[in-house]
């Protein structure tokens, strides 16, 4: 039996709607190494995880193809249950706790220790009495084990958040014969302090012969506390590293590495005049409370005239900048916007002042989907500056001739294809839903248009006809533009600067020809300074 | 081919608007085909649906804004039936009569008007505010507001110092009588006014006529910047606010417009009653109002003017041609109010079953 793996999965692959996610990937782990899964969003990590664990999204779908070996056999997990017996585990992002239930209840439920009792001997097994103190004990002991000092039969609820993920580690350990234990993000949601234990605990169980795959972004993290990794892209794998035979900008590198293809012809020469002094917008230690994007102190310079890209990982507060500044999220901080202030906290202020917004959610915030489109593109230019509004003595009415023309317009300029003004925008593709959502927001001439994630969520033609419509509002009209990307390919095509979040901070703005590690390494948050790590 | 195509059409005309439609016309059909005087029992459809039209048409503001259908529609009710009692304790009929004869009812009904409309947006103002703190839950909160105040005023006519004859107990006392006639104030007045017949068939021009102006008023009202913006916040609330729209301030203002609506409402429906109902009477016309709009094709989340029109029209005709037709059928039996709130509790559970939790994401 060849034991130098606890697991070996070969040459992986998944497709989910005729959309390959994973290209015969490979994973290795050997007993008792802390083994990093790396890549950025949408490389594919979780989809692997997920056939490891055996999740009905995977079976749902049609399968995988490729081999799972564990423990020197080789298994077909075709559903949780059977990772479970097979001795994985996972901690989960999202913690799995009940919070009304004590840590015991918690770290046992659906083992829980039991004695017959009267009723069980005649009514079957579900109704044998909890032996409280073995569970207790058996907590307890799962609990010294990755020190946490907790009273086992204290509450879920309230405690703090690293209590949680320790809680949930608590049970995974406690589970008898665990072989390999699967770490999701588990940092994700930590102080810097708790993190440090998390990593600690790491090591001990590592120790103790249990394998680890530890799911980051974060390189320091992984520098810190892995002994070796594997690196997925788009969905490929790249390669299997030692953690000591390696540099955290190599490891950026190889993260985001790909040829940089042009997604946009350089539609005309560039005759704009870009000057350091004349700023169109400053954020000074600016905060946005937006859950799962939080802005923590960022200051940003914009010139007028530039297409200035913001970069970086999901959840890292890139989307939260524009939200903002928008007032749509609880927001502190000073924007200075054309010499004016833009206060944050009262809606529509930043609307009033000339800056024009197209969401990264088109469905949820960007559209009415039952309505007209010519009621989506001319909404927001009526209700901000009275557009399309007409006067009938006393009172004032929606002008629909004056909007229809202007739809129509609309609808030429962009080429948007639809039935006509009055069709649903509900009804549209994704790429002509965008848009849409660009019509309504040139519809109020803006001196600034910040779109968030405008390729997200169309097919690669439409994507490029939308970055090309963006250059070419820049390059001849003159607009200045804040883009938010997740795709850095796209920002590195089109943007003059682009400035990259990491941790609801800037942590970098870079010229759009800067190396793939300086890129890599500011995503995952490494502070200059701290890159020569070897 | 064609299956699908019928499927299609069903769709779009929807099954309880489909149901209701075919089993009215069954009625008429069998009142017709037993002989009983249908031009008549249309007469009154009509001087129904002019009765009912406005009260159902306060639906359509409380469905834009967002809340969904107003089942709390009797507040505003309580202050018509306020308004109206003024106008007759204040004796306004004969007083304007005395210097401008003629013109009394319509002062009357005008002042009636004014008083409702002022009060019921006030309390249409807090009542927006109380649903903007149980979002999720306006239907289950509006149909308790909707007893809670039939009931607190109830305490109130039972106390009110009003002292004009025709509004008291008849043997003297204090608190308002059961049902007070309307025909010293403004009894009759849009029914009677410009009527004519057609054939056997009374048109009421002047309720008509009135409804047809409030719809105009309302279908104005959403054209207009508030009106849309009124409209968009319901259809979808975060995208009102990226156009830096205050919600919570325009679903104020739909269910303010909605209880405004259901005050004119009930002075109009009372007009044409002919006696002014109190106490317990007005308890379940939030539930026939709600039918009623949904059985013209509203959902939960979507109104407009012509399913009002339409509604409105119908549950009146059902409710006006079941009893004739039903006791011909089944002498004796009094199946037909048990139709009716078959159907209208019926078509209210199925819209209910049918919404679905943000709507405006298809």
């Amino acid at each position: 039996m060849n034991n130098e793996y606890v697991l070996k999965m070969e040459d992986i692959s998944k497709e989910y709607f005729g959309n390959k996610v994973l290209k015969g990937v490979q994973l290795k782990v050997r007993p008792g190494e802390i083994h990093a899964l790396m890549g950025e969003n949408g490389a594919g990590k979780s989809t692997l995880m997920n056939i490891l664990f055996g999740m009905p999204v995977i079976h749902n779908t049609g399968g995988f193809e490729g081999t799972i070996e564990f423990d020197g056999q080789k298994v077909s997990i075709d559903n949780p249950h059977k990772a479970m017996e097979l001795g994985i585990g996972m901690v989960h992002q999202e913690f799995m706790l009940i919070p009304g239930f004590t840590v015991t209840e918690n770290i046992k439920l659906g083992r829980e220790i039991t004695t017959p009792t009267v009723a069980s001997a005649l009514l079957g097994k579900s109704l044998e009495r909890l032996d409280t103190a073995a569970m207790a004990a058996d907590a307890r002991k799962a609990l010294d084990t990755i020190g946490l000092g907790v009273e086992e039969y204290a509450k879920v609820a309230g405690m703090p958040v690293g209590y949680m993920q320790f809680v949930e580690i608590a049970r995974e350990i406690d589970k008898t014969g665990i072989k390999l234990l699967i770490f999701d993000e588990p940092t994700a949601v930590l102080t810097e302090s708790e993190a440090d234990r998390l990593l600690e605990t790491m090591r001990v169980i590592a120790s103790q012969g249990i394998a680890i795959v530890f799911i980051t972004h974060r390189i320091n993290e992984v520098i810190a506390v892995t002994d070796s990794m594997t690196v997925l892209r788009d969905g490929t794998f790249v390669e299997r590293l030692e953690t000591k035979d390696t540099t955290a900008a190599r490891i950026a590198e190889l993260m985001i590495g790909r040829q940089v293809e042009k997604l946009v012809e350089d539609v005309q020469e560039d005759k704009r005049s870009i000057r350091d002094d004349d700023l169109l917008l400053t954020l000074k230690d600016f905060h946005v409370d937006m859950p799962g994007e939080r802005v923590r102190g960022v200051d940003l310079n914009l010139r007028r005239g530039e297409i200035l890209g913001i970069g970086g990982l999901a959840g890292q507060g890139k989307v939260g900048i524009p939200n903002g500044i928008l007032g749509l999220y609880p927001a502190s901080g000073e924007i200075t916007f054309d010499g004016q202030n833009i206060d944050p906290k009262k809606l529509g202020d930043a609307l009033q002042k000339g800056v024009a917004f197209v969401s990264e959610d088109r469905r949820g915030v960007g559209l009415l989907l039952e309505e007209s489109i010519q009621q989506n593109i001319t909404f927001t230019a009526m209700q901000i500056q009275g557009k399309f509004l007409k006067k009938i003595g006393p009172v004032t009415q929606y002008n629909s001739r004056q909007a229809y023309q202007h739809t129509q317009d609309m609808i030429q300029a962009l080429d948007i294809r639809c039935t006509g003004p009055d069709q649903w925008a509900g009804r549209l593709s994704g790429g002509n839903q965008q848009k849409v959502c660009l019509a309504r927001a040139i519809t109020m001439e803006p001196k600034l248009l910040v779109v968030s994630e405008p390729t997200r969520g169309i097919d690669i033609g439409a994507k490029k006809l939308v970055l090309e419509l963006l250059a070419k509002m820049n390059r001849e009209q003159g607009m200045t533009i804040i883009m938010v990307s997740s795709e850095l390919n796209e920002l590195r095509s089109l943007c003059d600067r682009i400035a990259i979040v990491s941790d609801g901070k800037l942590t970098g703005i870079f010229a759009p020809d800067a190396s793939d590690a300086e890129y890599g390494l500011a995503m995952s948050g490494v502070v200059e300074g701290d890159k020569n790590h070897d | 081919m064609t299956k699908e195509k019928l499927k299609k059409t069903i769709d779009a005309i929807g099954w309880p608007r489909l149901i209701v439609c075919l089993f009215f016309a069954a009625i008429v059909l069998t009142a017709y085909v037993n002989g009983i005087d249908v031009a008549s029992y249309f007469s009154s459809t009509l001087k129904y649906w002019g009765m009912w039209g406005i009260l159902v048409l306060a639906m359509v503001p409380s469905i834009k804004c967002g809340v969904g259908p107003n089942f709390g529609v009797s507040l505003g009710i309580c202050c018509g039936l306020l308004g109206t009692l003024l106008a007759i304790q204040f004796e306004i009929a004969q007083k304007i009569d005395a210097v401008l004869p003629g013109f009394g009812p319509w002062a009357s009904m005008l002042f009636a008007l004014v008083i409702a409309a002022v009060v019921a947006w006030l309390v249409g103002v807090g009542y927006g505010k109380l649903l903007n703190m149980v979002k999720g839950s306006e239907m289950t909160v509006t149909t308790y507001v909707g007893y809670s105040a039939i009931y607190l005023m109830c305490i109130v006519w039972f106390r009110a110092p009003f002292n004009s004859g025709e509004i008291i107990w008849p043997l003297g006392g204090v608190g308002v009588r059961n049902s007070v006639a309307l025909e010293t104030s403004f009894g009759g007045l849009l029914t009677d006014f410009l009527g004519f017949n057609i054939g056997s068939i009374y048109i009421p021009t002047g309720a008509i006529l009135f409804v047809l102006g409030a719809c105009l008023f309302v279908h104005m009202y959403f054209r207009s910047r508030t009106g849309l913006a009124i409209t968009a916040a319901g259809a979808n609330p975060t995208f009102a606010r990226a156009s830096g729209i205050d919600v919570d301030k325009m679903r104020i203002k739909g269910i303010a417009l909605s209880t405004v609506l259901g005050a004119v409402g009930i002075v109009i429906y009372s007009q044409g009653f002919e006696f002014l109902q109190v106490y317990t009477s007005p308890l379940n016309t939030g539930f026939i109002c709600v039918a009623s709009v949904l059985i013209g094709g509203a959902t939960t989340a979507k109104a407009t003017i012509a399913h009002v029109l339409l509604g409105t029209f119908l549950y009146q005709g059902l409710v006006i041609f079941t009893p004739p037709v039903s006791n011909q059928l089944l002498a004796g039996t009094d199946i037909s109010d048990t139709m009716r709130q078959i159907i209208q509790n019926g078509v209210i559970l199925y819209a209910l079953a049918k919404a679905k939790g943000g709507s405006s994401n298809e």
